[in-house]
């Protein structure tokens, strides 16, 4: 065997196990984002929604309350992200806790809010795994599946990030 | 010294505006100070827990925080009062409260949002103190119910 034979024999192997370690990375990934649940919601002005089937959009799910200082705080915040990404397939679905319809219409009205809300429920909370605090915020990505979930005050620059790599990425 | 007529002059103006915003922010800091990590209203979750589980006396636990996050998960044990920002919420926190002997071992907790914003462990302590309660704690939850109990192993229970 020459020494070039061997040179490709060990590049060709090298190239192997790069492939199969990424693929392996890839699929351990796939298995630990949760796809989003396929669940059938109503906004506030009649139109039904559904997270998991989101037409090849990234999905960001809030859930959060108007009672929620915190919560209420960082609408503003999601309202601009809808204004800055939804050219590029972004969707903002934002799912009430404990908030009367009244309050939550009067709120919409108050911030603005450009993207839909839902009132929510122990069956919708339930099929995201549970929300037992606010706000907590998903990622849904294009290949349905949940990439990213904040429990707490939203962290907007990781946030910002993760929406991007999704959008770039495809998925 | 008459402090009224140097006013009038102008020449005190200042100091007693200081005054004022000493005397305004001072119990303000206060009330802030006393929900501090570490201050001796607060029990944190693994001395809790550790208690529920022990064959110590165990405290009445009350949750002061919205149904829908008690349905799916609350302390195993823990009486649902609602969110005690509300007057109803309250009323039903003092009309539950008003037969138990004032030295009984009480502990509220909530977890409905990050610690520094919870609406309802404050009023919440605030009326059990005033109605003369001497042994109550407040269930110190940093982040949420579910990172700082369910995620932790805790005792915890789902439904009504």
């Amino acid at each position: 065997m020459t020494r070039a034979t061997a040179a490709v024999i060990l590049l060709v192997g090298l190239a192997g196990a790069i492939f199969f370690a990424t693929r392996r990375q890839a699929a351990h990934k796939e298995a630990a984002d949760p796809p989003a649940p396929a669940i059938n919601l109503t906004d506030l002005s009649g139109q039904p929604i559904n997270p998991a089937n989101n037409e090849g959009k990234v999905v960001l799910v809030n859930f959060w309350a108007a009672w929620c200082t915190p919560c209420r705080d960082e609408i503003p915040q999601f309202v601009a992200l809808e204004e800055k990404y939804r050219a590029q397939g972004f969707q903002i679905v934002g799912i009430s806790m404990d908030d009367p319809e009244g309050t939550l219409r009067e709120f919409s009205r108050e911030y603005k809010v450009n993207y839909p809300l839902v009132m929510g429920n122990q069956g919708i909370a339930e099929k995201f795994g549970g929300v037992l605090g606010l706000p907590t915020t998903f990622l849904i990505g294009r290949d349905r599946r949940i990439h990213a979930k904040q429990v707490g005050a939203t962290d907007f620059p990781k946030l910002v990030q993760q929406i991007s790599e999704l959008l770039q990425a495809g998925r | 010294m008459n402090l009224f007529k140097l006013t009038r002059r102008g020449r005190y103006v200042p100091i007693l505006a200081a005054a004022t915003i000493l005397l305004i922010t001072v119990p303000l800091g206060a009330q802030t100070a006393e929900f501090q990590p570490g201050s001796p209203e607060l029990i944190r979750p693994e001395e809790l827990a550790k208690v529920l589980k022990s064959s110590a006396a165990k405290p009445i636990v009350f949750n002061v925080g919205p149904r829908l996050i008690y349905v799916q998960a609350h302390i195993r044990g823990a009486e649902f009062i609602g969110p005690t920002a509300k007057p109803e919420g309250l009323e039903k926190l003092r009309a539950r409260a008003a037969s138990l002997p004032r030295d009984s071992f009480l502990v509220i907790y909530c977890g409905c949002c990050p610690w520094e914003h919870c609406p309802n462990i404050r009023p919440a302590y605030k009326e059990l103190k005033q109605m003369g309660f001497t042994r109550v704690k407040v269930l110190y939850i940093g982040t949420s119910f579910g990172t700082d109990w369910v995620d932790k192993g805790y005792p915890a229970a789902k439904g009504e």
